[in-house]
């Protein structure tokens, strides 16, 4: 599972969630879910992500600033909620 | 105590809960309920406007079965975040569902509510003294951020919830909470430790979100004993397991491992989590790391103006295929037609327009990283922001006319390009008109953490003697005492609710 969501009104953060232990190895083994790949997704700097892998959940997790605060004017999600179908298409090798 | 059973029935106070459940929750006895009910989701214009989030009714079904549920084990009902943004509007909304409920129901409890709004003459003073700075990635906080900020709250910790039981309350309702406060305070308060208090604290406010597979909104039971935790799910179709409940940590965190609250940081690096049976998971390890200095998250919003909205879609594939050029034509001429009208009188940086384009990037905006839309099709949402409603309709008015004839080189003689399926807010016409209450727009004023006075003193006072003249004619008793607490917490006021017929 993918997801996203606001943390707070000013950031935002994306968990990619696996079902079994070898896929989330693979793809944490793999390389292509990093901290760089995030940030090229979002077009970001890599130092404004934040990114963790969560072996006991399974999981990568990754978090950045919000473009647009929520709740502003040109604010267009406001909980951050689909913000996450650019990590869909990283490939694993 | 060797085992302290909390009772979590859902995640938001009047998103609902399944009654077989919470039933059979009740049946194993938990010690306290707790919910949370509010949150910064649905966004600043809650705080802002004073409205909540959730349907008065919908509360109301909830908050009925919680009291009843509670008053029928003599247990304490913790309810933090009233009203979705916890400011006194909020928390006066929640406290008025409660008596209805308790003459409904001829139910009899003191019941405690904590103020979490903030004066800004307080936030001035403090301001003065140094003591609020922003949180990262907060912009800046000024006097001037406080001087437009419509309400301001501060998050409280679990102190006021345990100062509020101490002093008689059966039921608390609390403005702006930290979620997790609502739920950790008593079990520390029973000598459990606090990082594992913390830890069950987190998963029990979000209701069922933790299982498997959530249906709908739901209950949560957390065991808490000496060195470790269980969560189960009441529902015996729910299904906790330990990855569930691992990869609960990460939900709307910033950072899975650390999380801040007022009084310290819970570390989750060295949690374990193991399966007790299919459905139950046990949770050892979590740490919590007491702060050197309490701190206050602040909570703000301003208002930046009245909006008026036009709807509408575009087929024309031309039109489809230069839309962001039509866009941009559209801005330029809204912006001319204004002046034109207004002069002097509304400068460009008074009014503001966004053109949201479904179909391309309107979910997205500018974070979408697919460039050319390959829809047949486009539905635009044109907001008009202005300092009065009445502006933003006039606005709305001018986008209306604009949009609906703005040419395209590909086509001459006068076309229909925007045929608008929906104006929304005051709007002047249009051949398919909605209506809706004006609508104000808020924006996140700034958060910020504010140090308290004394790091080792709790940030509320207690008060300790509830007045125990008769009501006759109301279920309320007037508040036992009232004053300002030279502290965090504006008013601690606790009351107590006792049905029509009742006597000393």
């Amino acid at each position: 599972m993918i997801r996203s969501k606001n943390a707070g009104p000013f950031e935002l953060t994306f968990d990619i969630m696996f079902e079994d232990a070898a896929t989330y190895e693979r793809v944490k083994r793999s390389g292509a879910v990093s901290r760089d790949a995030v940030a090229a997704r979002f077009g970001l700097p890599p130092e404004r992500v934040k990114f963790f892998f969560c072996d006991n959940a399974l999981a990568v997790k990754a978090s950045i600033p919000r473009p647009v605060f929520q709740g502003d004017l040109t604010d267009s999600d406001g909980h951050g909620g689909q913000q996450y179908a650019p990590l869909m298409e990283i490939e694993v090798p | 105590m060797n085992e302290m059973r909390v009772l979590s029935p859902t995640g938001v106070l009047g998103s609902g809960f399944v009654e077989s459940s919470f039933e059979r929750a009740l049946a194993s006895r938990p010690h306290f309920i707790g919910c949370d009910a509010g949150s910064t989701d649905p966004g600043p214009s809650h705080l802002g406007s004073g409205q909540p989030a959730f349907p008065r009714v919908a509360v109301k079904r909830d908050l009925r079965l919680m009291l009843l549920g509670a008053r029928g084990l003599g247990v304490p009902l913790l309810i933090g975040s009233a009203g979705t943004a916890g400011a006194d509007f909020h928390l006066d909304w929640t406290f008025n569902i409660a008596q209805e409920i308790a003459r409904e129901e001829k139910l009899s409890f003191r019941l405690a509510l904590i103020h979490a709004e903030q004066s800004k003459e307080f936030l001035n003073q403090r301001l003065r003294e140094g003591r609020i700075k922003p949180l990262d990635p907060a912009p800046a906080f000024d006097g001037a951020v406080i001087d437009r900020g419509e309400h301001f709250v501060g998050m409280m910790g679990a102190e006021p919830f345990l100062r509020a039981l101490d002093a008689g309350a059966d039921v608390v309702i609390a403005g702006r909470s930290s979620d997790t406060a609502i739920f950790a305070g008593l079990p520390m308060r029973e000598g459990f430790p606090a990082g594992l208090a913390w830890h069950a604290a987190k998963i029990l406010e979000c209701g069922a979100a933790a299982v498997v597979k959530r249906k709908t909104p739901d209950c949560m039971m957390a065991f808490i004993r000496d060195d470790h935790f269980e969560v189960e799910a009441p529902d015996p179709d729910l299904r906790c397991t330990p990855q569930s409940i691992a990869a609960h940590s990460l939900y709307e965190n910033a950072d899975p491992y650390f999380l801040r609250e007022s009084s310290g940081t819970l570390d989750l690096t060295a949690s374990t989590y193991h399966a007790v049976d299919p459905r139950r998971v046990r949770v050892a390890g979590s740490q919590f790391d007491p702060a050197d200095i309490y701190t206050v998250k602040l909570e703000g919003a301003e208002k930046v103006g009245y909006q008026s909205i036009v709807i509408g879609s575009v087929r024309d594939p031309f039109i489809v295929r230069q839309i962001d050029d039509w866009t941009a034509r559209l801005h330029a001429r809204i912006h001319a037609r204004v002046k034109q009208i207004y002069g002097d009188a509304l400068t460009h940086g008074q009014y503001h327009l966004t053109i949201r384009i479904y179909g391309k990037n309107g979910t997205m905006g500018a974070l979408e990283p697919v460039k050319e839309t390959a829809a047949h099709e486009l539905c635009l949402i044109i907001e008009a922001t202005a300092p009065t409603q009445e502006i933003a309709s006039s606005i709305a008015g001018i986008v209306r006319h604009q949009a609906l004839h703005l040419p395209i080189p590909e086509w001459s003689g006068l076309i229909t390009a925007l045929p608008p399926i929906s104006i929304a807010g005051r709007s002047t016409a249009s051949t398919s008109t909605t209506w809706s209450s004006p609508m104000t727009r808020t924006r996140c004023s700034r958060w910020s953490s504010m140090r308290s006075t004394a790091p080792a003193s709790p940030p509320c006072r207690p008060f300790l003697a509830a007045d125990k003249r008769r009501c006759n004619q109301m279920q309320i008793m007037c508040p036992t005492l009232k004053r300002a607490l030279p502290e965090d917490f504006g008013l601690l006021l606790l009351r107590a609710i006792r049905p029509p017929n009742w006597r000393d």
